[in-house]
């Protein structure tokens, strides 16, 4: 989140979209009702059905999954059409009035945009991006229009891109409502004036397609038109659905980031650290700092054995081979029997991930797997999932009892990117033990392994530095705080923030946007809970946010050119004459020495080009503005560009894996999304084991219209087989069983004509614990986003019929 | 004198049942057994061990859209208490916050507020033998805590206060309803049943909810109270001698209850 | 930082009472027939809870080393003492009734670390050491023979030092602390098939 969930209450529309806000972050909803009730705010719920949001919105627009930047792409057509967007914050905030090279264009056709090249490796169409870049003088400064009229200004190209996004043609895509469409438009689209705050709120409904990551582009680009980034009350919102998937995240348990979002070295490009530190450090920006932020972790990875004379030990990391190692090619990989060992922390991917019963059976070629949960899980215990035959599978399988957020101390960051403390109430039980003690055990014992029998490379592993010991033998967490917050080298004393890293290997920091947070040992920052008595909600005193305890990025741009906030009555922070610099409520996003101009010139200071990009010229694979396609499964050709169908840069590992033929249509006729609900978490293994949660929702269902109960014969609470492409096998269809909850808060589609049934089920169940039930995702789809490889959970097809 | 009592806003109810845990979880209450009938809405009724639950209705409005109406289902702590009145025992009184208390140990498991209530919302414990409901969590209260269902509300949907302040707050959020097109919406508790502890603003009316539309002490209980109450010691006797067959019905009542629902 | 002296649950609800009950008259002492609070003499533990990303406050009130009452936090600014369904569920992840205030261990609940050897059709229990020193050497084994040193790039010998024969996942359940340790071991051991549900 740009924002933060007390934020909410400055919003006076807000615009829950790819998310179910009152299901899955229910907390939310008091700081939503709190701006309905102190200053009239809007709810708007875009959604496929009627969610329990959807039941408290004041406007509900019914989209057809999948179909979203069709949506947003109708509202940035409304605003330009309504000139709603904020004409000062777009001027000067934006690259709205940079040139593009003049090569650059669009086939409205093909749906592609120019430098569409094959890709053999990955059997998809990847893009040459050069002609997608901003034209430059002699000096490379970039060439920009300031009357935003050239036809090759970024506003312009926006102005002809998304003219097609026009209320018929959107209503004809989405299925939904043109009056319902146009009354969200422009409720949302009236926060374009100056001093009015619109928040976006999303979650995976955005995320989880082939083009999510154009989806959440589509979100930014509302955003930066309408003048909301940066303001109190406004913001790109990605509610997080666990409760500190940030702060994995910000540590990097992704393949392709180290912790605090720096690329993981490639090896084609990357083979020494200067070639690093060269090629991905930009000229201007706040990442031009990152050497000292890269070198400070390797100093906190390999210690007093990290030296300038070998590269602070940057070649003992491993290096990428410019491939895909996310979930779905993991596993890839491990059907092919390249992957024998598999650690799983509270990760239970064979309920999670895509077509899970596939991803099960993979599992059978591991040699050996460890698993670290609370609760016995599906993915340690595949080998007596169904249809699995225990004597035939030669996987060796540990599960370690881990603790549960009460049993044991440290810090997460919420969704707002408040690092709070929690505090051990109770040892956890039994033999169980917290994963800090689990990681900081066996990371030693592989240490005296290699120390004491040698290996190949093993410097790799013993020159790392670990001790994490306290006096009594037992891990102890302030050591593991002082590498994240970063010390200096010389004398072991903690940094007060990322200012006074280096990059000389003087200073030592695991995660530079976490240093600060435990910068003294008294009181830091993390444990600190002083509640703010009156004021915006901005709660400085309460736990430390990353950046620098900001509680809104990029705040600068929450004022006027000349420093005065465009809403007086939430000031985030404003220039102060007197004092020459950015003082507020807030932790101003700009360096303290910077004149006014500097930073009326510079409100987005991680970019180089200082402003925000509506156009993004080389930060996405699947192209610089965001193109309506259809999802790897649909039921409809692409009604905007006719030889276009679904993402043609998105990440596809299997053939004859999704629905390509009319003939397959017709056997899976039906839209099917998934969702979660507020009783249940994830995949369910903690809450399954739950009595109160099992008793509110004790088994997994599907819900389907009155409609398409009628046409397939089936009653309220019957049992009910579906079906997808990925369970046909060796010419049998399998499926699997939930009860029905026919509702009238599923309708019939009409898209382009034709009424379509869509479905939506839970993902919360598996075949261990104390309530069971089919995994749902044993029917989702491994594909994937063309720069995220998330899975496409959210639409595919599928055939619901009566269980006999 | 002021009393406490709740105001629960069925309009801001976003049916994520906080409250219903947080009850079983304050209470020590365990978990039912249910299985998924077709709705969110479980478990299907109100027993000795769910003391309250959110309601979960599906309608069609007139003008075609749909409306998912959500709404709090537990002990009125009403005025003219039903139970009160329908019990043999006097183990039905009323606490100096004027909520409802059933006093176990005076309990003799008669199951007459049971079918008393019009509410629908006193459970029975067959295996103690005594009636159980909401306490308006009298401990908490005690103690200066909210109930922990107010506690839990997320929305404002259950708040807890000075019922003079909630009821003028009620009035205007039923005005700002009807304003905003929602004719039928009403507070309820206000003069049902001689006004209840908890105290509903509802954006349409009662049975579109599930709540009886006119809910009323049962004419037999009204004519037991006034006849017999005088010699409600005799009756406790008459009653105790007679418990076993007692018994039998009580697990008929429960039974009949749990089939209607 | 000494947490467990103050009461929060006791203090805000205090506070809270004389600002919205004034007149009510909520401190008389009470001749009803109301058990005692539970949570009195409790030391009051203050942590997030542990499902969605919100980060909600929590109080566990603990007796004897346990916790008997876990309820939202009055004193968070996010939630003010509100729960959700799951939230107020917490206490459920230790103990659950099967009797009306009589709280026993959730009994699904791993206490103690289990090995499946090939081809069993069970889980055996072990202790801690042996499954350390087990697991450890299974990934010297699998490091050892599948570690790739290096890799020609253009005709250049690039040092990579990566197996793709281990995989890591999780987690967003964990802390911090955990994530940061997770993210260096499984770097240190060469991996880079690493990731977690941020993607799932």
């Amino acid at each position: 989140m740009t924002n933060h969930w007390t934020d909410y209450q400055h919003s006076d529309v807000f615009m829950n979209i790819g998310g179910n806000t009152a299901e899955n972050h229910p907390i939310s909803m008091k700081w939503i009702e709190k701006a309905r009730e102190t200053k009239g705010a809007k709810l708007i719920a875009v959604d496929p059905r009627i969610s329990r949001t959807a039941a408290v919105a004041d406007v509900y627009v019914s989209i057809r999954p999948g179909t979203n930047i069709a949506y947003l792409g109708g509202l940035i057509n409304y605003i330009f059409e309504n000139e709603r967007y904020h004409q000062e914050y777009v001027a000067n905030y934006t690259n709205a009035s940079y040139l593009i090279n003049e090569n650059f264009s669009f086939d409205e056709t093909t749906g592609l945009f120019n430098g569409a090249e094959d890709d053999p490796v990955r059997n998809a169409t990847k893009y040459n991006t050069e002609s997608w870049q901003y034209q430059r003088d002699a000096d490379g400064n970039a060439l920009k229009d300031p009357a935003m009229e050239d036809p090759n200004c970024v506003l312009q190209l926006m102005k002809n891109h998304y003219r097609m996004y026009t209320i018929d043609n959107v209503s004809k895509i989405t299925g939904a409502d043109p009056a319902a469409l146009t009354e969200s438009y422009d409720l949302f689209s009236s926060t374009g004036e100056p001093g009015k705050a619109g928040n976006l709120l999303y979650a995976m409904g955005i995320t989880q397609f082939t083009h999510g990551a154009q989806n959440v582009r589509s979100c930014a680009i509302v955003q930066l038109l309408l003048g909301n980034m940066g303001i109190a009350g406004g913001g790109v919102n990605a509610q997080r659905g666990q409760s500190n998937v940030q702060g994995s995240t910000d540590m990097a348990i992704l393949y392709h980031i180290l912790p605090g979002y720096m690329g993981t070295p490639q090896q084609a490009a990357h083979p020494t650290l200067e070639d690093y530190l060269v090629k991905e450090t930009p000229a201007a920006g706040w990442w031009t700092n990152k050497p000292k932020y890269l070198v400070s972790l390797l100093k906190a990875f390999y210690g007093d054995e990290a030296t300038a004379a070998n590269e602070f030990g940057y070649q003992w990391m491993p290096k990428l081979d410019g491939l895909d190692h996310s979930h779905i090619a993991q596993y890839k990989d491990m059907g092919e029997g390249k992957v024998e060992g598999m650690f799983c922390w509270a990760d239970n991917p064979a309920v999670s991930g895509p077509s899970a019963a596939n991803k099960r059976n993979y599992q059978k070629n591991l040699k050996w797997l460890v698993s670290v949960d609370v609760f016995e899980n599906e993915t340690a215990s595949f080998w007596h999932g169904p249809g699995m035959n225990p004597a035939e599978i030669d996987t060796e399988v540990f599960i370690l009892p881990g603790a549960i957020g009460y049993e044991k101390e440290g810090s997460k960051a919420n969704s707002g990117r408040w690092i709070q403390w929690g505090w051990q109430a109770q040892k956890p039980p039994g033999d169980s033990k917290s994963d800090l003690w689990i990681v900081n055990e066996l990371f030693k014992r592989i240490q005296s392994i290699y120390s004491a029998e040698g290996g190949v490379v093993p410097d790799a592993i013993t020159k790392m530095f670990w001790d994490y010991d306290g006096p009594d033998g037992e891990v102890d967490i302030v050591k593991v705080c002082k590498d994240i917050n970063g010390y200096r080298t010389t004398d072991g004393s903690l940094v007060t923030n990322f200012v006074g890293l280096q990059a000389d290997g003087s200073t030592a920091c695991g995660n530079w946007l976490y240093s600060g947070y435990y910068n003294n040992y008294e009181k830091p920052a993390t444990k600190s809970r002083v509640k703010e008595k009156e004021g915006l909600g901005f709660n400085l005193g309460w736990s430390f946010a990353w950046p620098l305890n900001r509680r809104i990025v990029y705040n600068r741009a929450s004022a006027d050119l000349e420093g005065k906030p465009w809403n007086p009555d939430a000031p985030v922070v404003w220039w102060d004459e007197a004092q020459q610099k950015w003082v507020g409520n807030d932790i101003p996003d700009i360096p303290g020495s910077w004149t006014l101009e500097q930073s009326t010139e510079n409100p987005f200071i991680m970019l180089p080009e200082g402003v925000g990009r509506l156009y993004s010229h080389s930060a996405l694979k699947d192209g610089p503005l965001p193109a309506h396609y259809e999802p790897a499964e649909s039921l409809v050709p692409n009604l905007l560009y006719p030889q276009a169908t679904y993402n043609p840069v998105s990440q596809r590992f299997y053939a004859d894996h999704t629905v390509e033929t009319a003939e397959e249509r017709e056997r899976y006729p039906y839209i099917i999304t998934t969702y979660r609900i507020v009783e249940h978490f994830q995949t369910g293994i903690v809450t399954r084991n739950l009595p109160w949660l099992n008793e509110l929702m004790p088994e997994l269902f599907i819900e389907i219209s009155e409609e398409l109960a009628d046409e397939i014969g089936v009653n309220n609470g019957d049992k009910v087989i579906i079906e997808s492409k990925r369970l046909f096998k060796d010419g049998d269809q399998s499926g699997i069983e939930a009860k029905a909850c026919i509702t009238k808060r599923f309708k019939p589609m009409v898209i382009d004509g034709e009424a379509r049934h869509v479905v939506g089920m839970p993902w919360h169940w598996g075949f261990k614990g104390m309530s069971t039930g089919s995994v749902t995702n044993d029917l989702t789809a491994s594909v994937g986003d063309a720069n995220t490889t998330i899975p496409e959970y959210k639409a595919f097809l599928c055939n619901v019929r009566r269980a006999v | 004198m002021a009393k406490p009592i709740c105001l629960i806003d069925a309009s801001k109810c976003i049916g994520c049942r906080g409250c219903q845990v947080a009850c079983k979880q304050w209470n020590q209450n365990p978990a039912e057994e249910t299985t998924f009938t077709g709705s969110y809405e479980n478990p299907p009724a109100l027993s000795s061990t769910t003391w309250m639950r959110i309601m979960f209705r599906e309608q069609e409005t007139e003008s075609g859209s749909v409306e998912w109406l959500m709404a709090k289902q537990g002990c009125m702590h009403c005025a003219e208490a039903s139970c009160m009145m329908a019990c043999p025992a006097g183990a039905i009184y009323r606490t100096e916050y004027d909520t409802v208390m059933v006093d176990e140990l005076k309990c003799i498991g008669c199951n007459y507020c049971v079918a008393a209530c019009p509410f629908h919302v006193i459970g029975f414990d067959r295996l103690a033998n005594k009636a159980r409901k909401c306490t308006f969590c009298l401990d908490r209260l005690e103690n200066g805590l909210k109930p922990a269902c107010a506690n839990a509300c997320p929305t404002g949907s259950i708040t807890f206060g000075d019922s003079r302040e909630l009821i003028s707050k009620a009035r205007v959020r039923v005005e700002a309803l009807q304003a905003a097109g929602k004719v039928n919406a009403r507070m309820y508790g206000l003069d049902e049943v001689g006004g209840t502890g908890m105290l509903y603003v509802l954006a349409d009316k009662p049975e579109k909810y599930g709540f009886p539309a006119d809910p009323q002490v049962p004419i037999q209980t009204r004519f037991w109270n006034t006849i017999y109450a005088p010699l409600r010691v005799f009756v406790v006797i008459a009653v105790a001698l007679g418990l076993w067959s007692n018994r039998a019905q009580s697990k008929r009542v429960e039974e009949n209850k749990a089939k209607s629902k | 930082m000494q947490l467990t002296r103050r009461s929060f649950l006791k203090l805000t609800g205090a506070a809270a009472a004389t600002a919205t009950l004034a007149g009510v008259g909520l401190n008389k002492a009470s001749a009803s027939a109301a058990e005692p609070l539970r949570i009195k003499h409790t030391k009051e533990y203050p942590t997030t809870c542990t499902f969605c990303g919100v980060g909600c406050g929590v109080i566990c009130s603990v007796r004897d080393g346990l916790v008997v009452n876990a309820e939202g936090d009055p004193g968070h600014p996010i939630n003010e003492g509100t729960l959700c369904s799951k939230g107020s569920s917490l206490f459920n992840i230790s103990y659950m009734f099967e009797e009306k205030g009589k709280p026993v261990p959730n009994p699904k609940r791993l206490t103690k670390p289990l090995y499946r050897a090939p081809g069993a059709s069970s889980y055996e229990e072990k202790e801690w050491d042996d499954v350390l020193e087990m697991i450890a050497q299974r990934v010297k084994d699998t490091r050892d023979r599948t570690l790739v040193e290096t890799v020609d790039v253009g005709g250049q010998q690039v040092t990579v030092n990566r197996t793709e024969a281990i995989s890591w996942l999780g987690s967003a359940f964990c802390t911090d602390e955990e994530n940061y340790l997770f993210h260096k071991m499984a770097r240190g051991m060469g991996v880079i098939n690493i990731d977690h549900c941020a993607r799932l």
